[in-house]
């Protein structure tokens, strides 16, 4: 990568990189095949969260149960990829540094503030989420860098999850969607609310203020519905053949309800058992 | 000929030989390589409207491996243009309807002008696929841009700018058809239906594009061409006009197809020029479209326009409907009336409408070219016709089933004249069938009765569940004609070759379940060859549910000669009179004597010319009879489709629950493979109501030219179908079958655009128009709360 740069492009799963080679929307001179490179397939618990490595299959995570287990809302949002033929090649790196404003695991790396290792010319350097993804496609990786492993917080026992999307078709990119996490104290009320939208933006997006909203608040539907409102001014979305932008905008704060009341019920009945 | 015992016809074999299609084992155009063969690619505009000026190949002609560029004016004096249209129209129609035709002439590349984004403007040969592909991008051309025309509406105003250079305006053809007197009755009747209805342009997408081989034979100089085509025997004639060649010399086979659908019926540009290119290099040439070119250069279809006026009585009897509506047909019209004038002959469908008026118009616009597609004209014609009965039924507070019982043809009214010509020149005459009946067999098949009952308590606990039903019927088994000859070898086995292509349909099986019972053999004794024009001199091809009614005639017409003749043959040889003699497992015996008998094959060795005959005197050698059916006219299919869909109102998507078709296409021959087109068709009209779309920016710019953003229906978007068959034989031919390739895909837009209007009725909403994305629903949506909001002031 270091010699040809901007000429070379890295091959991972070959899941969107493929399609475009094949309309010739991108002609880089040189494929560099990550998939004979050992060393970037793991999933490994550590005390800063769970690593994994950037070639490591979606599927693999999916179905992983460590993954399950300290980080559901993760198997959950690869659940929602395409199909599972894409899940078993396409990667997770693949599908960060693809960075499509509708795909899945960005608005998740988003939500948990995933940390992501970089690695260049004998360094290594760790980016945090918000400072990955900058726009339409595109992230702060330089054109000698790739990234190796995405660390992702795990999530607390008695944390609610849920993700929410609109598709046109089954397994087709989101028209949008919404990642959501919540946690609740002993009295009940809400700490720790994460919003993270896609398909709504060139990339996806936290909604601060729609956590904002919701913290220290007992939770209930009209504190949901009154937060999810203030997405109304938060977002002014792309437009295109399969979703206008009224609808996407609609669209996201429908699934912002159903997804927050669905975290705060799975709160409950975590919290129960 | 005396009637066989139906053994095969009416069962559900297995389709034959079609493992290859599962395994991947197959033979497709792209499939046929020969040695030193050269692959073209197509320069194809990117602009919708614009002069063609200079076109720099210098660049091009330099990459390695590229053998050379044609433009428009290299072929110019060596390829004479496409005709008009492909459609023959019969003289008894022209005199009828008098229909006023104008159309272009398209050239195989543009000359001067580019008309649509994807009109092919040049063209280049190359040692590979990747480097043809590379000089396409390395030709440098000059285009003057020209204001764009994409609204059929503004095509037709004073002063839009003209697709066609020396034309008067954008009309290519319009005519109007007449029964009753509607200006009388609509003005007689104060409960009308006002409404305008949109069928959107969608294609066929088969799973195979189209693809071009050509050969040239160099000692005899014959042309061999592989196409993925419908149509070989017209892609022949169209080649050896075209490149002023002898039809002797050209032979063109349309091996496996993937999917044909309508768009494969006429003959496309590259149809002529890789033929042309193949002359010129004395080398095979092959072109493989790709998807990204399908999208822009195969036809599209559909896309009409309707503004009804409907009078109906207080009973919810129709009394008058007048119809004038728009095809917005892309650039070109290959296939002249064939979709309008479907259109205006199925909007009756299974209904008395004593008064009718329907005049259709077609335009030129910047598109991709407008041709049939399963359906041809149909679809558009029921989905304003089955829209009118709801919103008949909606006024009025009855149930849309009683509405359409209250409208029937009854059984006992067949043949039932309707009043109008068909496409073929003769009267419409729907000649079997038990509408009532269909209709109640969907209805029991979906539980409609229960759904209706539990339909508020469904819409209380906030679950908008609708039903919708369309019906329809369907001229099919069109002619002009199909051939088929029946030949038995020297094996003994029967040799069936016609002039039908098949891309999926299970000929192959259906053709030999017919003569098995013909012959008194099994199916597997039967041969079927299809898709070669050197095998039988006159085909027309498979199109418009036709190939079992017409190919299926011909076998019978053909068989019942050669019967004849086998008969006189044998009775030579075993010293009998044909009238004892009978035919049963590959042989022919005496009646009552089956040890006095002789086999298929003897008879065959026994029917030679030449030393070895064993002819009666005067009888001709071989062992063979051709014969072509030409159907009078059409036979009418009909079905019932009943959709069950859930709304989420709140994000506008729609969840089919449940469909129903009940379908009558006469006799049988294949259950099974009558399903597989049921379903196959189905898919295909529900990806019509809720997902495709070909739509264009106001500078026609295509907006859907992938996969990525043209939906097509999956597996999870598909129900599981239930289907019942009635099964009405059609008197007007010897095995009572009627066509049902394109029925499926005939009603689903229709119905499901009733079930989303039934679901959303608390809202009234207008659904005047297709596909139903979520989009669309909250827009029906809103119009309500808006017009709630209006009242409430
Ligand atoms: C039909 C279909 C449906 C799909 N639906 C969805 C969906 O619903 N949601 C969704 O999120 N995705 C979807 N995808 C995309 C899928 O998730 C891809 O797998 C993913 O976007 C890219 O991952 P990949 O491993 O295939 O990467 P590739 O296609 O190989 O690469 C993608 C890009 O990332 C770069 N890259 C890959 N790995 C690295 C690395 N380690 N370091 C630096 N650069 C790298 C490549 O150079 C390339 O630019 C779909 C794909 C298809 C074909």
């Amino acid at each position: 990568m270091r010699r040809h740069g901007l000429d070379a492009k890295i091959l991972a799963g070959g899941q969107s990189l493929v399609p475009l080679l094949n309309l010739r929307l991108t002609k880089p001179k040189i494929l560099v095949d990550l998939n004979g490179v050992s060393g970037l397939d793991h999933i490994r618990e550590t005390s800063a969260g769970l690593r994994i490595g950037a070639m490591t299959r979606q599927s693999g995570v999916e179905r992983s149960a460590i993954v399950r287990e300290k980080c559901p809302v993760l198997a959950e949002a690869i659940r929602h990829i395409g199909h599972l033929a894409i899940r078993h090649r396409g990667t997770i790196g693949g599908s960060l540094v693809h960075a499509d404003p509708a795909a899945e695991l960005p608005a998740v790396a988003l939500a948990l503030d995933a940390k992501f290792e970089v690695l260049g010319d004998g360094m290594a350097r760790a980016v945090c989420a918000d400072e990955f993804f900058i726009d339409y496609l595109t992230t702060s990786l330089r054109p000698d860098e790739i990234l190796g492993e995405i660390i992702f917080p795990v999530l607390q026992p008695s944390s609610g999850y849920a993700v929410e999307e609109v598709a046109r078709r089954h397994g087709d990119f989101a028209v949008a969607g919404v990642v959501a996490v919540v946690d609740l104290d002993g009295e009940g009320k809400i700490i720790g609310p994460r919003v993270a939208l896609f398909g709504v933006a060139p990339t996806a997006v936290r909604a601060r203020a729609v956590e904002q909203a919701m913290i220290g608040q007992q939770p209930g539907n009209e504190l949901i519905r009154d937060a999810a409102a203030l997405l109304r001014d938060m977002l002014d979305p792309p437009g295109d053949i399969r979703a206008s932008s009224a609808y996407r905008k609609r669209a996201a704060a429908v699934l912002t309800v159903r997804a927050l009341t669905k975290a705060v019920q799975l709160c409950h009945t975590r919290r129960l058992s | 000929m005396a009637e066989t015992s139906s053994r095969f016809i009416g069962r559900s074999i297995k389709p034959y030989k079609s493992k290859r299609f599962v395994t991947g084992d197959g033979t497709y155009v792209s499939d046929v390589c020969l040695p030193n063969m050269l692959h073209a690619a197509l320069l194809r505009s990117m602009h919708a409207h614009a002069r063609i000026g200079a076109i720099d190949v210098k660049e091009a002609l330099a990459i390695d491996g590229v053998v050379g560029v044609w433009t428009g004016r290299d072929i110019e004096e060596r390829i004479s243009p496409f005709p008009e249209s492909f459609e023959i129209h019969p003289l008894p129609w022209l005199e009828g309807v008098k229909p006023v035709l104008q159309g272009p002439r398209p050239t195989a590349l543009a000359k001067g002008k580019v008309h649509y984004v994807g009109e092919a403007v040049a063209i280049v040969v190359a040692a590979d696929r990747h480097r043809a592909e590379d000089a396409v991008d390395a030709i440098g051309i000059e285009y003057e841009p020209l204001p764009v025309v994409v609204d059929p509406e503004e095509s037709l105003q004073p002063g839009a700018t003209l697709v066609h250079d020396g034309s008067n305006n954008n009309v290519v053809f319009s005519f109007s058809i007449e029964k009753g007197n509607v200006n009388r009755a609509l003005g007689a009747q104060p409960t009308m239906l006002r409404e305008r209805f949109r069928h959107h342009r969608y294609c066929a997408a088969p799973l195979e594009g189209r693809g071009v081989v050509a050969w040239v034979e160099p000692k005899t100089h014959m042309l061999t061409v592989w196409s993925s085509t419908q149509m070989p025997h017209l892609v022949r004639r169209q080649i050896a006009a075209q490149l002023d060649l002898a039809e002797e010399n050209v032979r063109v086979i349309a091996p496996d197809i993937g999917g044909g659908f309508g768009p494969k019926v006429f003959v496309y540009p590259e149809e002529i020029l890789i033929p042309f290119l193949a002359l010129q290099l004395g080398r095979p040439v092959k072109w493989i479209e790709d998807r990204s070119e399908h999208f822009i250069s195969t036809a599209h279809g559909r896309d009409q326009l309707h503004d009804i006026e409907c009078a109906f009585d207080q009973e919810g009897r129709i009394l008058a409907l007048r119809d004038r509506f728009l095809l917005d047909n892309g650039a070109y019209n290959p296939m002249g009336l064939t979709d309008a004038y479907n259109t205006a002959a199925h909007l009756q469908g299974p209904y008395k409408i004593p008064n009718l008026s329907v005049s259709g118009t077609c335009v030129s616009t910047n598109k991709v070219p407008n041709a049939p597609y399963r359906g041809a004209g149909r679809p558009e014609a029921v989905f304003v016709m089955e829209r009118c009965i709801d919103m008949i039924a909606t006024r009025l507070h009855l149930d849309p089933a009683e509405v359409r019982r209250r409208n029937f043809i009854q059984p006992q009214e067949m043949p039932y004249q309707a009043g109008i010509l068909y496409r073929d020149g003769q009267p419409v005459c729907y000649d079997s069938g038990d509408y009532p009946e269909t209709m109640n067999r969907a209805l029991q098949g979906a539980g409609y009765t229960e759904l209706r009952a539990r339909q508020p308590e469904l819409r209380r606990s906030g679950r908008y569940v609708g039903v919708g039903i369309a019906c329809y019927v369907e001229g099919t088994g069109v002619g002009s004609f199909e051939g088929a000859k029946v030949r038995i070898d020297a094996s003994g086995r029967v040799i069936i070759t016609t002039g039908a292509s098949s891309h999926g349909q299970g000929h192959e099986t259906v053709f030999a379940q017919i003569a098995a019972d013909l012959w008194g053999l099994t199916p597997e004794q039967v041969s079927v060859v299809e898709g070669d024009t050197a095998s039988i001199p006159f085909g027309c091809g498979t199109f418009a549910s036709r190939s079992t009614v017409t190919v299926g005639s011909a076998i019978h017409g053909a068989s019942a000669q050669l019967k004849d003749k086998l008969l006189q043959v044998a009775a030579h040889m075993l010293e009998a009179n044909p009238d004892d003699l009978e035919l049963a497992g590959g042989r022919v015996s005496v009646r009552g004597l089956p040890q006095r008998a002789v086999s298929f094959s003897e008879l065959a060795r026994a029917a030679v010319p030449g030393w070895a005959s064993k002819l009666p005197a005067g009888l001709a050698p071989g062992l063979e009879a051709t014969f072509y059916f030409e159907p009078r006219t059409v036979t009418w299919a009909n079905a019932v489709h009943v959709a069950v869909i859930e709304v989420d109102i709140e994000i506008g998507t729609i969840k089919l629950l449940d469909y129903v078709v009940a379908h009558d296409a006469g006799k049988l021959i294949n259950p099974l493979l009558a399903d597989g087109q049921v379903h196959g068709g189905v898919a295909q009209g529900i990806g019509a109501a809720l997902y495709e779309e070909l739509a264009y920016d106001e500078n026609g710019q295509l907006l859907s030219g992938s996969f990525v953003n043209y939906l097509l229906p999956g597996s999870m978007e598909v129900p599981k179908i239930k289907i019942f068959h009635l099964e009405s034989p059609s008197p007007l031919n010897p095995l009572g079958v009627k066509g049902l390739g394109e029925g499926g895909a005939i009603a689903p837009p229709a119905a499901i655009a009733n079930a989303l209007a039934d679901a959303l009725s608390p809202f009234a909403p207008r659904v005047n128009a297709i596909p139903l994305t979520p989009d669309l629903v909250l827009e029906l949506l809103a119009q309500k709360e808006v017009r709630s909001e209006a009242s409430a002031v």
